[in-house]
C-alpha cells in the first residue's frame, strides 16, 4: 500500500492555489527501490493548460512518475509542487489509471464510477446532491457516454472504459489530469475519440500529462514531449525531442530507426499491453 | 405441511436459533460482499481461525460464561484483524504466506489452550463447528447490538468503502483517510465473524462470509442489490439449514453451510447453462 500525505482527518485539504507558480514543478525527484532505481533526479515544470506527452520504453518509470506527481507515492529524494504546494494537499489532481489496473466486473454502473470522482467534495456522511448528479451527467456528456449511465461497467468496450475514467476526472473537477497509457489496446476510432476529448480539456484549460507509446501521436497532438527512461532524457517541443540520438539513448535496442526520404522513422519493438508497473 | 413448519418452532431454542441465523446471515452477507469484491476470502478464513486462542482464554477464565467468552473473542478478533492487516502491508514475504503463518500458529495455540481442559473434545467441537441451538437470549442481544453497529457503520461509510475497494489510488488522490478506512473495514469483518461464531463456528465461518455474497455477485449488477440478495440467500440458508438439522438430525452449522453451498452451485450452473443456450440462439 502506498503512503500518502493526508490532511486533517475528516476534511480533505485543498489549499488555495498560488497561480503564479507552475501547475507542476518536479524538483530533483528520485525513487529508489531495494532492487534498483525507478527514477533518478527528474527536474521539469509544466505550465497550466499545457498538454505534455510522457514517452519512454516499458518500465521507464512513467507510471511511477505520475503516481509521485499525484501524491500517491512519496519520492525517495526531491519533491513535487503543484501550484506551489505538495500534491498531498490537493484534491484537484486526477490520476487516470491503466485500464487493467481496475476490476471491470465490479458491480457498479457507469454513473456510479463517475460519481466516485465527487466523493472528495461530497465529504463524509453525506449523500450526493442534485448538483453532484448534474456535474456527473455533464462529465458523461463531455465524453459522450450519457446514454451509458446505467450500463454495468463490464459491458463497456476498451475505449468506453477509458472515457468513463476521464469523465470521472472531470467530475472530480481536476485541474491536472495524469493519464496512464490511455491509448494502449484501443483501435483507431477509440483513440480518435480520446484525442477529441483532449481538445475539449484544452479548451477548459485543464493541464494534461499523458503517458503513451506512440511517437507519432505524441508529436502530432502534444505541446511538448518528455522522453523518460529512469532519467529525463529530453523535454521540449516534439521537433526538439524526437531526434535519433535521444530516441536511441532512451530505447536502446528496443527501437529501430529507419532513415527515409521524408525523415527518420522510429519503430518500437516492444508491445505495450502491460505497461510499466511499480508497486511499493 | 404447516405442521411440518410449525412443529420445531414450539421449542424456544429453535426460535432463538432461527433468529440468530437470520441476523448473522444478514451481517455476514453485507460485510461479505466487500470480502468477495476485495478478494479477502483467505483473510476472513484466517481471522476466524485466529480467534480460537481468544475463545480458549475466555472459556478458561469465564468458566462457561457467555459474555466473557464473547468479549475475549471480540478483543482477539479486532487485534488479529489489525495485525494481519499490518503484517500484510509491511512484510517482505508474500501476503498470503504471512497470513497463513499467523493463522495456523494462532489456531494451534487455541487448540493447545483448550486441550488443557478435560472435556476438551466437546468444547472444541462447539468452537469449531458452532452451537446455534445453544444460543441464549443474552447472545441474541449481543448479536443484535453488534449487527446494528456493523450495518450502521457500513451504511455511513458506504461510498468510501466502495471507492476504496474499486480503486484505492483514487481514494488516495481524493485525500481520504485510506488507512483509517481500511482498518475500519478489517474491524467490521472481525466483529461480524465474532457475532457469527455460534452459528457455524470457526471452521466454517468463511462460508458465511463469502458463499451468499458470491452467489449474489453472479446475479446482480449493482452493489446494493448484491448486498440485499446476499442477505436474502443467507437468511434463507440459515432457516433451511436449521430445519434440515432438526428433521435429518445433522449438525446445524454444517447444514446451514451445505444449504448456502447448494444454492451457489444451482445459481452458478444455471447461469452457465443459460449463457450457453443464449449463445447458441445467437
Amino acid at each position: 500500500m502506498a503512503k500518502s500525505t493526508q490532511g486533517l482527518f475528516f476534511f480533505p485539504p485543498h489549499l488555495p492555489h498560488q497561480t503564479e507558480k507552475p501547475i507542476v514543478s518536479v524538483k530533483g525527484v528520485s525513487l529508489f527501490y531495494s532492487n534498483g532505481t525507478a527514477l533518478e533526479d527528474i527536474h521539469f515544470d509544466v505550465v497550466a493548460g499545457e498538454r505534455l506527452a510522457v514517452i519512454g520504453p516499458n518500465g521507464a518509470g512513467k507510471s511511477t512518475l505520475f503516481k509521485i506527481i499525484a501524491g500517491v507515492l512519496p519520492p525517495s529524494e526531491g519533491r513535487v509542487e503543484v501550484y506551489g504546494n505538495e500534491p498531498g494537499k490537493h484534491i484537484c489532481i486526477a490520476y487516470v489509471p491503466q485500464r487493467n489496473q481496475v476490476d471491470w466486473s465490479f458491480p457498479v454502473n457507469v454513473a456510479d464510477v463517475v460519481m466516485m470522482g465527487r466523493i472528495g467534495k461530497i465529504g463524509f456522511l453525506r449523500r450526493p446532491t442534485r448538483k453532484d448528479w448534474e456535474i456527473v451527467f455533464q462529465a458523461l456528456e463531455t465524453v459522450q457516454l450519457q446514454d451509458y449511465a446505467k450500463r454495468q461497467i463490464r459491458q463497456l468496450s476498451g475505449g468506453q472504459q477509458q472515457r468513463v475514467f476521464i469523465a470521472r476526472a472531470l467530475a472530480q473537477e481536476a485541474e491536472l489530469i495524469l493519464m496512464d497509457e490511455p491509448f494502449t489496446g484501443l483501435d483507431f476510432p477509440a483513440r480518435q475519440a480520446i484525442l477529441n476529448i483532449l481538445d475539449i480539456l484544452k479548451e477548459k484549460h485543464v493541464t494534461v500529462l499523458v503517458a503513451l507509446h506512440d511517437l507519432k501521436t505524441a508529436s502530432e497532438y502534444f505541446d511538448r514531449i518528455l522522453l523518460l527512461n529512469h532519467r529525463l532524457i529530453a523535454i521540449g517541443k516534439p521537433s526538439e525531442v524526437l531526434l535519433p540520438e535521444h530516441l536511441l539513448y532512451a530505447y536502446g535496442g528496443q527501437l529501430s530507426l529507419i532513415p527515409t526520404e521524408k525523415g527518420t522513422w522510429a519503430m518500437e519493438d516492444t508491445c505495450c499491453e502491460e505497461g510499466d508497473h511499480f508497486h511499493a | 405441511m404447516l405442521e411440518w413448519f410449525l412443529q420445531p418452532l414450539q421449542y424456544p431454542f429453535m426460535v432463538r436459533g432461527i433468529s440468530a441465523a437470520v441476523l448473522v446471515g444478514i451481517v455476514c452477507a453485507v460485510v461479505g460482499s466487500f470480502v468477495v469484491l476485495r478478494g479477502m476470502a483467505f483473510f476472513g478464513d484466517a481471522l476466524a481461525h485466529a480467534i480460537l486462542p481468544g475463545l480458549a482464554v475466555g472459556y478458561l477464565m469465564g468458566g462457561g460464561d457467555r459474555q466473557v467468552l464473547f468479549w475475549w473473542a471480540l478483543g482477539t478478533a479486532v487485534v488479529s484483524g489489525l495485525s494481519i492487516g499490518a503484517v500484510s502491508r509491511s512484510t517482505r514475504i508474500r501476503e498470503d504466506t504471512a497470513i497463513g503463518i499467523i493463522f495456523a500458529g494462532m489456531f494451534a495455540l487455541g487448540i493447545a489452550l483448550i486441550s488443557t481442559v478435560r472435556s476438551y473434545t466437546v468444547d472444541l467441537a462447539h468452537f469449531l463447528f458452532g452451537d446455534i441451538l445453544g444460543v441464549t437470549p443474552t447472545d441474541i442481544q449481543l448479536i443484535l447490538i453488534f449487527s446494528g453497529v456493523v450495518i450502521g457503520l457500513i451504511f455511513l461509510f458506504y461510498k468510501e468503502f466502495v471507492l476504496l475497494s474499486f480503486d484505492p489510488v483514487l481514494a488516495i488522490t481524493l485525500r481520504l483517510p485510506v488507512r483509517f478506512l481500511e482498518n475500519l473495514l478489517l474491524v467490521l469483518i472481525a466483529i461480524s465473524i465474532v457475532v457469527s461464531l455460534q452459528t457455524v463456528g470457526v471452521a466454517l465461518m468463511v462460508a458465511m462470509l463469502i458463499t451468499p455474497a458470491a452467489t449474489a455477485y453472479l446475479l446482480s449488477k449493482r452493489l446494493p442489490v448484491m448486498m440485499a440478495l446476499a442477505s436474502g440467500i443467507a437468511s434463507f440458508s440459515g432457516i433451511t439449514g436449521l430445519y434440515l438439522s432438526y428433521y435429518l438430525n445433522i449438525a446445524s452449522g454444517a447444514a446451514i453451510v451445505l444449504t448456502t453451498t447448494l444454492i451457489f452451485f444451482l445459481v452458478w450452473s444455471g447461469q452457465s447453462l443459460w449463457q450457453r443456450i443464449s449463445k447458441q440462439i445467437e
